[in-house]
């Protein structure tokens, strides 16, 4: 993943920019090149935790950290809950959405270390709806490569990430039958759901 | 002769059966055996955890220059049947891939141990009787987990048996390829089980409910590798107004 070409990408964002200053701009804002800007960005800070040699537990601090920069927690939070939020107090909620950035940077975290010595290859980027999708290949150590798409919107006024596609696999998706699962087998009790998700 | 006829008997039997289950309107999966299907999901956890996953743990303290053969000649002798199915396709340049693949590997990659194809960038062009079926226009039909071989749909279990029944591999495999195929094919499965270690982990023992993890994402995987768009209920838009945000931000 250190290995995002860079002369491809100065390319790219040079591209990019003399797009934005040619074009007069639509009311809908986030552009190609943002949005491969951010996922550029973001691997660079994950990679620079992985090489950084800390603990385990330091890390997962530091990938909640970029998460939260990143990420459109609140969408995220919201969308795992669905419609089981509905009932839960607006306290609830925010302590879900902390635990809930917890939880995915524990458990994604911990498995970061298998992309060490790889690389994302940016393939192209085209809009879906109101969003932009970044379409990447994983090229790690012994396997194949795979696909990773990014999704990128611009909701909460600057570009984030809000879903991960890997293999066709939507990361949000699964996110919410699992959390769906965790709240069943707690009896639907959101506050032991907060508690365990820490 | 006896060959065509058994072709059609199981293709017409498959055919029967993977029509008879439509998906129910409004539902998020189209799995009516699932209480079945939860059975069987939990007898091959049993089996994960006694016989896979452990020889997983054991292959993965192997060094790779002595697994990645297995590995190589495994998927070098699955070519002549996924070669049959391209055909079947009408898929002339996957065809193609897959042909040359075979043939340089199994002469300069010494049998099909090592990879030089894949070094000259002739990348394995996957396929298998479930997608032929696909092609063909045979709907997915309902999920199904398998005994052993695990998630499935309709389509696909037909596809597997086919494929089980059909290798060409008979017809135009070396005598070590015949030998030794089955035996490197069940070697790569725990292999892979072991390279992959905390995926599998992840869902099948981490996950609240292993069984909906193991569909969900079975599904998803497989219609992408069909080439098929994801439903439009899986769609995700954050402008969207189905989701209220009120009490997260």
């Amino acid at each position: 993943m250190t290995n995002l070409n860079l002369s491809r990408r100065s390319a790219m964002t040079l591209g990019g920019a003399s797009l934005v200053a040619l074009a007069p701009l639509p009311s809908f804002a986030l552009s190609a090149s943002q949005a491969e800007m951010l996922v550029t960005s973001a691997v660079s800070e994950i990679n620079g935790v992985i090489s950084s040699g800390a603990s385990v537990g330091s890390m997962v601090n530091s990938f909640k950290t970029i998460f939260d920069r990143y990420a459109d927690t609140s969408y995220l939070a919201a969308y795992a809950l669905g419609n089981d939020g509905r009932s839960a107090s607006d306290a609830q909620k925010r302590a879900f959405g902390d635990a809930f950035g917890l939880y995915l940077a524990n458990k994604y975290g911990r498995r970061f270390n298998e992309f060490a010595g790889g690389e994302l290859q940016i393939q192209g980027t085209r809009s879906v709806n109101s969003y932009m999708e970044v379409r990447t290949l994983a090229v790690l150590r012994n396997q194949s490569p795979f696909q990773v798409d990014f999704h990128v919107s611009d909701r909460p006024g600057r570009p984030v990430f809000f879903n991960l596609i890997i293999e066709g696999i939507n990361m949000l998706l699964s996110e919410r039958a699992e959390i769906g699962a965790m709240l069943d087998a707690r009896g639907g009790d959101i506050d032991a759901l907060i508690r365990d998700l820490k | 002769m006896m060959t065509q006829f058994r072709t059609s008997c199981v293709l017409i039997a498959m055919a029967v059966m993977t029509a008879c289950t439509a998906p129910q309107p409004g539902a998020e999966f189209n799995d009516p055996f699932e209480a079945n299907n939860r059975v069987i999901h939990n007898f091959n956890k049993g089996l994960d955890r006694t016989v896979l996953r452990p020889a997983g743990q054991v292959a993965a303290v192997i060094p790779d220059e002595m697994t990645t053969p297995v590995v190589n000649f495994a998927d070098n002798v699955a070519l002549p049947g996924m070669m049959a199915n391209g055909i079947l396709q009408g898929d002339i340049g996957g065809t193609s891939t897959n042909l040359m693949r075979f043939l340089i590997n199994t002469t300069v990659g010494f049998g099909g141990l090592f990879d030089p194809a894949g070094a000259i960038g002739l990348a394995e062009e996957s396929t298998d009787f479930g997608e032929t079926l696909a092609v063909w226009g045979l709907p997915e039909g309902a999920y199904v987990e398998l005994p052993v071989f695990g998630p499935s749909t309709e389509r696909d279990a037909a596809g597997r048996i086919v494929d089980l029944l059909f290798d060409p591999l008979q017809s135009v495999g070396t005598g070590t390829q015949l030998k030794y195929g089955t035996g490197t094919r069940a070697a790569s499965l725990a292999i892979t089980r072991g390279r992959f270690m905390e995926t599998f982990d992840g869902v099948l023992y981490d996950s609240a409910d292993s069984y909906g993890q193991a569909r969900l994402a079975y599904l998803q995987n497989r219609r992408f590798e069909l080439g098929e768009e994801p439903p439009e209920a899986s769609i995700i838009d954050p402008f969207s107004d189905d989701l209220s945000l009120q009490g997260f931000e």
